[in-house]
């Protein structure tokens, strides 16, 4: 098990940098998980990161790839419902980068 | 993603063999399962060194149980005569150059301990046989090695004594199960698609809930309501589809193709919340128990459900564990255990007019042959499309009436809805098709640099007809495949939208409402 250190707590992750218990997030612990994956979180990165957080917390799932677009276009705009917008955000990919960020657990399975 | 690099090999002109890179792949190893992942399985924890001589002869005596279960391995232990014509023939191999991964290779890992320890000439002489000990070094080598196959089985269809690596790996996760070497992503996911359903964890009500938004959309986009219900008892059919199908791009536009497919044919259909996954794991890490237990939750939804008919949706494993194995492991199908009472009950509700299982590419292709499905084939013109045949469904499964079939019918559907088709080169489709890199529980980003090295040969097949005759999509029918071709195309130079589902192309072309 791996930690990592903001502000001078810890946080226990996995192998991968996923954090182990959700409930310790903080948007403190965002922007750092954000530096390791070499992205520097804008206001953008911020409505997808609170939009799966609030998701999470209702279905105790990250939300699908649609439905994450979906609500992104209604908010920001129809041109930015798209994966193409989301992948901008998060090269490595929205539903996995997205959640390592936002505190969730990495979606499993064939995806 | 920290760590170095990660590149995809150049591709060759000519189809040689690789230059040979030993240990190239040498200290790959995925993430290790947990004690607690291990747990939820039943396999023991991770062992601690110093009790290294009771791992030893766990590990033994798990080896003769399975050569003493599987007339197969033993088989396949003994008959090998090195004649090489494996050698070339895995993607991993040819992607790594990596000489452990010539299906040959990987076989003797295990061979190697097979003669010491269930053999005379390896007991007495083991050098002159090539036996060797098991030992730790030993055991680390098949963690790595049987976590580089996918298990897709092309070197057996080269092998004149038909050995399958696919079982010698299977074997190999076995054991090194047995002795709490598990794989993480695979255990993991088996663990929750025994307490929350499916491989992803979604659960009911987030499944209801993104069931619901896709009816929304399909309205929004055809003007017509279909639906995409959720345990709805007295339905005819009963959908078994992988969870990505739910999830994922573009897994979910063949979603909606099912979708549409039943509401133009009028056959009352349902999903299954307890059953919320084709996907069985259980296969890939060689268990029989879990095999069952997996499967066992599609018998137990279709008896609550009430279904006449059970469909499997694109996913490529979950088919051949459905055509080949639900028989006989849980009583889906013919052949069912003859006192099993729930597979009798079983038997009896479901309609024996239908083949069961039944593939939904099969479901689809018998209504267009009846002529009950339209399609406007120009829908698709801007595609120009080539079929990816998976591993799994060409080599481990059959569809329709005719030898082949599991390679007829989806090419069928796609000449029945699309104007544009072609064929990528022969050898690397049909029975010769070459796995896409991510098969059999490697489809994780711990092992991503294996799984863009692996997927060269298919990166140059598709190279050939992407340049010459301009194919710009590739469909496939497992779940895998989307997601894995999804993440190693950028790497190849192409756009990972080009690969997608053979129902997203019915989706695309099938005539709703009014014919």
């Amino acid at each position: 098990m791996a930690t990592i250190e903001v502000d001078g707590k810890s946080y226990e992750t996995d192998e991968e940098g996923y954090l182990i218990d959700l409930s310790t997030w903080n948007e403190e612990v965002g922007k750092y998980i954000a530096t390791t994956e070499s992205l520097e979180l804008s206001e953008q990165h911020w409505e997808v990161i609170n939009f799966l957080r609030d998701y999470y917390n209702e279905f105790q799932i990250a939300p699908a790839v649609r439905v994450l677009t979906k609500a992104i276009g209604k908010k920001l705009g129809a041109d930015k419902g798209n994966s193409q917008y989301l992948y901008e955000l998060f090269p490595y990919g929205p539903a996995k980068q997205a959640c390592k960020i936002a505190g969730l657990p990495k979606p499993t399975g064939c995806v | 993603m920290a760590g170095p690099e990660i590149k995809a090999p150049p591709m060759r002109e000519f189809p040689t063999v690789p230059v040979m890179r030993p240990d190239a792949m040498g200290g790959l190893k995925p993430f290790i399962a947990s004690d607690k992942i291990q747990a939820d399985l039943n396999f023991p924890g991770a062992q601690p060194a110093e009790n290294w001589q009771h791992t030893h002869d766990t590990a033994i005596a798990k080896m003769g149980e399975l050569l003493g279960q599987q007339r197969a391995l033993k088989v396949y232990m003994d008959s090998c005569v090195h004649c090489g014509a494996c050698t070339d023939k895995c993607h991993y191999f040819i992607g790594t150059g990596d000489p452990k991964n010539m299906p040959v290779a990987r076989q003797d890992l295990m061979r190697s301990v097979y003669r010491r320890y269930f053999t005379l000439p390896g007991k007495l002489f083991p050098k002159l046989v090539g036996a060797r000990d098991l030992t730790p070094d030993v055991l680390d080598e098949w963690y790595s090695y049987y976590h580089q196959c996918s298990e897709c089985r092309r070197c057996s269809v080269f092998c004149p004594y038909g050995i399958d690596t696919a079982e010698v790996t299977m074997a190999g996760r076995e054991i090194l199960d047995a002795v709490g070497y598990g794989q993480k992503y695979s255990n993991e996911i088996i663990g929750k698609v025994h307490k929350i359903g499916n491989n992803l964890g979604l659960p009911g009500p987030a499944l209801r809930d993104t069931l619901e938004g896709l009816e929304e959309d399909v309205l929004e986009d055809t003007g017509i309501a279909i639906r995409y219900p959720l345990d709805q008892k007295g339905a005819e059919v009963l959908l078994i589809t992988p969870s990505a199908d739910f999830f994922a791009e573009p897994h979910i536009d063949s979603l909606i193709g099912y979708g549409k497919v039943f509401h133009a044919a009028g056959i009352s259909w349902t999903l299954s919340s307890m059953a919320s996954e084709a996907g069985n794991f259980g296969l890939f890490i060689g268990n029989q128990e879990q095999l069952l237990k997996i499967a066992m939750r599609v018998r137990e939804a279709a008896l609550e459900l009430g279904v006449k008919r059970i469909v499997v949706g694109e996913c490529g494993h979950a088919w051949r564990v459905a055509y080949s194995f639900w028989n006989t492991l849980v009583g889906i199908g013919d052949g069912a255990g003859a006192n099993d009472p729930f597979a009798i009950q079983l038997q009896s509700q479901l309609d024996h007019r239908y083949k069961q299982p039944m593939h939904i590419c099969e479901l689809t292709w018998d209504l267009i042959q009846q002529g009950a499905l339209s399609f406007d084939k120009e829908a698709n013109d801007h595609r120009v499309i080539t079929f990816h045949d998976s591993c799994n469904v060409a080599r481990g499964s059959r569809m329709g009436d005719m030898p082949g079939g599991q390679f007829e019918i989806p090419r069928n559907i796609i000449r029945a809805v699309a104007n544009h088709y072609v064929e990528m080169a022969p050898g690397t489709t049909h029975e010769q098709t070459f796995c896409c890199g991510g098969g059999g529980g490697l489809l994780t980003d711990d092992l991503l640099d294996l799984r863009v090295k692996g997927a060269l040969p298919r990166m140059e097949a598709l190279k050939l007809v992407t340049d010459g005759k301009g194919v710009n999509f590739m469909a496939t029918i497992c779940a895998i495949c989307k997601s894995q071709f999804s993440k190693v195309l950028p790497y190849y130079g192409y756009k990972m939208g080009m690969v997608g589902g053979v129902h997203q192309l019915v989706s695309t072309a099938i005539r709703l409402g009014d014919k």
